[in-house]
């Protein structure tokens, strides 16, 4: 394949994106719901609603905030773009459009996966099956993750398969982060107790990163070093630090290898952002407050995606003089 | 062997009378036939549907299907596929491929006269108003030089066999013809679920058939390109024939573009990539001639690319189909098509057209309503099956409808005999019966012209029917050119 499309590089971007979205609300909502279990009740899941900034667009639904509209929200409800059925009809959409550049296999398991979504009813959301549910959920994006490194063509396009994952997959870790900032402390008297420690063992395992953590902190169990190790850990590839360096890299070396002179604003901001996760520390974070930290990275990311939409996605309009041939 | 000696899944399959492409008029299997008659003969029914129901859900998983959109929703269907090929032996091949490449010849020839010196107007051959009032007639492509005066790169010539198991023209589609991804995935489908009846069969491929047309389609790009970038215009995901479109994208490796991707300066033109903009030189556009050019054509198109007549013009780059085919392949011009032949090739057509009336002539248009209950009619302009009226199974209140309509406009309307289609065993709900079939080969024209061997066939899944339009309800099956 000669040179990819703009419109291409962009569907591959938000098709990545999209699947690693799906993967990490599997991973919220399942954590979510064992906190529940831990006699939390109800009022948990406002944080979910919080946590994506769905107030709005959830009161639209005209229903009552419980675990079993606001599961029916994120998971089934077709209305709501951010649910992980019209998430993967998204990507599996974009990948329609992406067909002849994907490989057969990664287009195939998409379809079914979508197909196996389409088909579930407000059953698979029962508090009994949603853990089932989440696992078959993570493991189908894994599965897709998978394929695709196995499967795909090594051109430019890859390298925007990996920038849209890589943001998506900060953008998500500081979502997960901040799930503890809204709930993990009802009260200060909780700190240290018992029921602390569970839930912040239950974000580490909804992040998969428990026995990672575990590695480097042999014991105890603080929100810090959580924290910490979840923003910060540059050999963790969940953590913000590692995901960031990754799309700083993967973004050069795009530029370097296919010689694209356009997307230096999307450079300078991602080694911005991927400096100041180098040195910031978690005490500072702590002081200047973790869910500002958390927001203020979530608009950094937005403006990288920003800068790349305006280099490489946008379409000049036709005969526009700024458009230069290459040949 | 006999239809006797048949004890297994074949002992009661009957033709009905009609030509079989398995047995002819039979008892005994067609020349060719007989060791995949034996082989299919001993499969249990039960294995049959099994293998038939695994095969419909890999074209489904491996998305081969065509979108249908609501406005909720899309659902994506497949085109049935019958699991018991269509066969046809290496004489009856080379007939229909002779054929073809015929068709097509005549076909450029028509057409580049037709826009350039309209010699067979002026020698009477074909009446003016047929081709000048054509509303697929482009006045825009007079005098344009297509390379090789070619403008039929990939046509499709849709065959009928008759009682007499002659091959014989139905249309010929010389537009944007579809089904060739049918054509290859089926074959794929049957090597996965039928190895057992494909063994040591010796069945000619048809996997190159990207390759082919990619080399086809670069000997067009202009002479001073030495390394041609062809590219596939599709109208989008939306299109019915999408699932085609990245197929042939894909087995050419070239890029699926759209409308909004290209875009012309200085009459060249240009995809816009990551990089800029990247120069594109032979266009297989998948979209009709009126949506090409915003700047010639409908000027509310958003699917072409303003400015691609000029580049087409000054020779920047070449579109396949060429531009303004659409009249050539009209029914009413089809009626001249044998002498078409004869006018430019000096020949005789090697295969027949089925015998056609034009209602726009006094004679044809009184044959036409005096036996109207045995003809077929069919609309000139129409395509899909739609428009049709079949005088042996029509009411009378049907006949009525029709006859006030021709009486009406009828240039608008051919007829012709009804030709009892030819059968071929195919797998339904209570065993094997005979589905009437037709053939679509696809021919790719480059410097010269190849034929894929085989083609689509076509099946009218309902039993009785003849028509095999996937619109209403025809199915596909695997052609098989032996030897």
């Amino acid at each position: 394949m000669a040179d990819l499309l703009a419109r291409h590089a962009e569907a591959l971007f938000w098709m990545a994106r999209q699947m690693e979205r799906a993967e990490n609300l599997a991973r919220i909502l399942d954590v979510n719901e064992t906190f529940s279990r831990d006699g939390q009740g109800s009022q948990n899941w406002e944080t979910i609603v919080k946590l994506y900034a769905d107030e709005e667009r959830f009161a639209e639904t005209g229903r009552a905030l419980n675990a079993e509209t606001v599961l029916h929200f994120y998971v089934l409800d077709t209305e709501n773009p951010g649910s992980i059925v019209a998430t993967i009809r998204m990507a599996r959409e974009n990948a329609r459009a992406l067909r002849p550049l994907i490989s057969t296999e990664m287009w195939t398991q998409l379809n079914m996966f979508y197909s196996e979504l389409r088909g579930l009813t407000k059953n698979a959301i029962a508090e009994p099956n949603l853990n089932r549910l989440c696992a078959f959920i993570k493991e189908a994006c894994q599965t897709h993750t998978g394929i695709t490194e196995g499967t795909y063509y090594r051109d430019s396009g890859w390298y925007f398969y990996q920038l849209g994952k890589l943001i998506e997959r900060a953008d998500q870790m500081t979502r997960l982060v901040d799930v503890k900032y809204h709930l993990l402390l009802p009260s200060p008297d909780y700190v240290g107790s018992p029921l602390d420690v569970s839930q912040w063992n239950a974000v580490l395992r909804s992040a998969a990163a428990y026995h990672a953590f575990r590695r480097i902190n042999p014991s105890g169990m603080s929100p810090t070093r959580v924290s910490s190790f979840l923003l910060f850990n540059g050999d963790f590839p969940r953590s913000v630090s590692a995901a960031v360096a990754d799309a700083t890299a993967t973004l050069t070396k795009l530029r370097f290898r296919f010689g694209l002179a356009v997307g230096e604003e999307a450079v300078k901001r991602l080694q911005f952002l991927d400096q100041w996760l180098t040195r910031e520390t978690i005490e500072d974070v702590v002081a200047r407050g973790l869910h500002e930290t958390n927001d203020w990275i979530q608009s950094e990311l937005i403006a990288v995606t920003s800068a790349l939409h305006d280099a490489f996605f946008s379409q000049p309009p036709d005969g526009a003089e700024s458009a230069t041939p290459t040949a | 062997m006999t239809t006797a000696d048949l004890a297994g899944l074949l002992a009661k399959y009957d033709p009905g009378g009609f030509f079989c492409e398995m047995f002819g008029h039979g008892p005994g299997p067609a020349p060719g036939r007989e060791a995949l008659v034996e082989r299919l003969d001993r499969f249990t029914i039960r294995d049959l549907k099994r293998r038939a129901q695994y095969a419909e859900r890999e074209l489904y998983n491996l998305g081969i299907t065509f979108t249908v959109y609501t406005e909720k929703d899309q659902i994506d269907r497949i085109l049935p596929f019958d699991v018991i090929p269509r066969v046809l032996s290496a004489a009856e091949w080379d007939v229909v491929e002779r054929g073809v490449v015929q068709r097509v010849a005549a076909l450029n020839a028509l057409i580049w006269d037709v826009y350039h010196d309209q010699k067979i107007i002026k020698d009477g051959v074909i009446p003016a108003e047929l081709i000048l009032g054509s509303k697929h007639f482009r006045p825009e492509m007079q005098g344009i030089d297509v390379p090789f005066r070619n403008y039929c790169h990939v046509c499709g010539i849709d065959l009928v066999r008759d009682d007499e198991g002659v091959f014989r023209v139905l249309e010929d589609n010389a537009r944007a013809p579809s089904g060739v991804s049918y054509v290859v995935e089926n074959r794929h489908l049957m090597q996965r679920a039928f190895p057992d009846l494909m063994h040591s069969a010796a069945v000619r491929p048809v996997s190159n058939y990207g390759q082919r047309l990619g080399e086809a389609l670069a000997e067009m790009a202009p002479p001073e390109v030495t390394d041609p970038q062809v590219v596939l215009l599709t109208p989008g995901v939306y299109n019915s024939a999408y699932f085609e479109h990245i197929f042939l994208a894909r087995e050419m490796g070239v890029p699926l573009v759209e409308g909004r991707d290209l875009v012309v300066e200085d009459d060249r033109v240009y995809m816009k990539t990551i990089g800029g903009l990247s120069p594109g030189h032979v266009i297989y556009r998948r979209i009709n001639d009126e949506f090409l050019d915003p700047e010639v054509f409908q000027p509310d198109s958003v699917l072409g690319a303003k400015g691609l007549m000029r580049a087409y013009r000054k020779g920047n780059v070449a579109i396949a189909n060429g531009v303004g085919t659409g009249f050539a392949d009209d029914k009413a011009v089809y009626a001249y098509m044998p002498r078409v032949i004869q006018y430019f090739l000096g020949e005789d057509a090697i295969l027949p057209n089925v015998d056609t009336h034009l209602c726009r002539e006094t004679d044809g248009l009184r044959y036409t309503l005096d036996h109207l209950s045995e003809l077929v009619v069919k609309p000139v302009g129409e395509s899909g099956g739609y428009g049709i009226t079949i005088g042996p199974r029509a009411s009378k209140a049907e006949l009525k409808v029709c006859r006030d309509r021709l009486k009406a406009d009828p240039t608008n309307y051919i007829s012709q005999p009804m030709v009892r289609l030819s059968v071929s065993p195919t797998l339904v709900a209570r065993g094997v019966e005979p589905r009437h079939v037709d053939l679509r080969p696809f021919a790719v024209t480059g410097r010269e012209t190849w034929v894929l061997p085989g083609g689509l066939s076509r099946v009218a899944l309902k039993r009785g029917s003849m028509i095999v339009n996937s619109s209403q309800g025809g199915g596909s099956k695997d052609t098989w050119v032996l030897g």
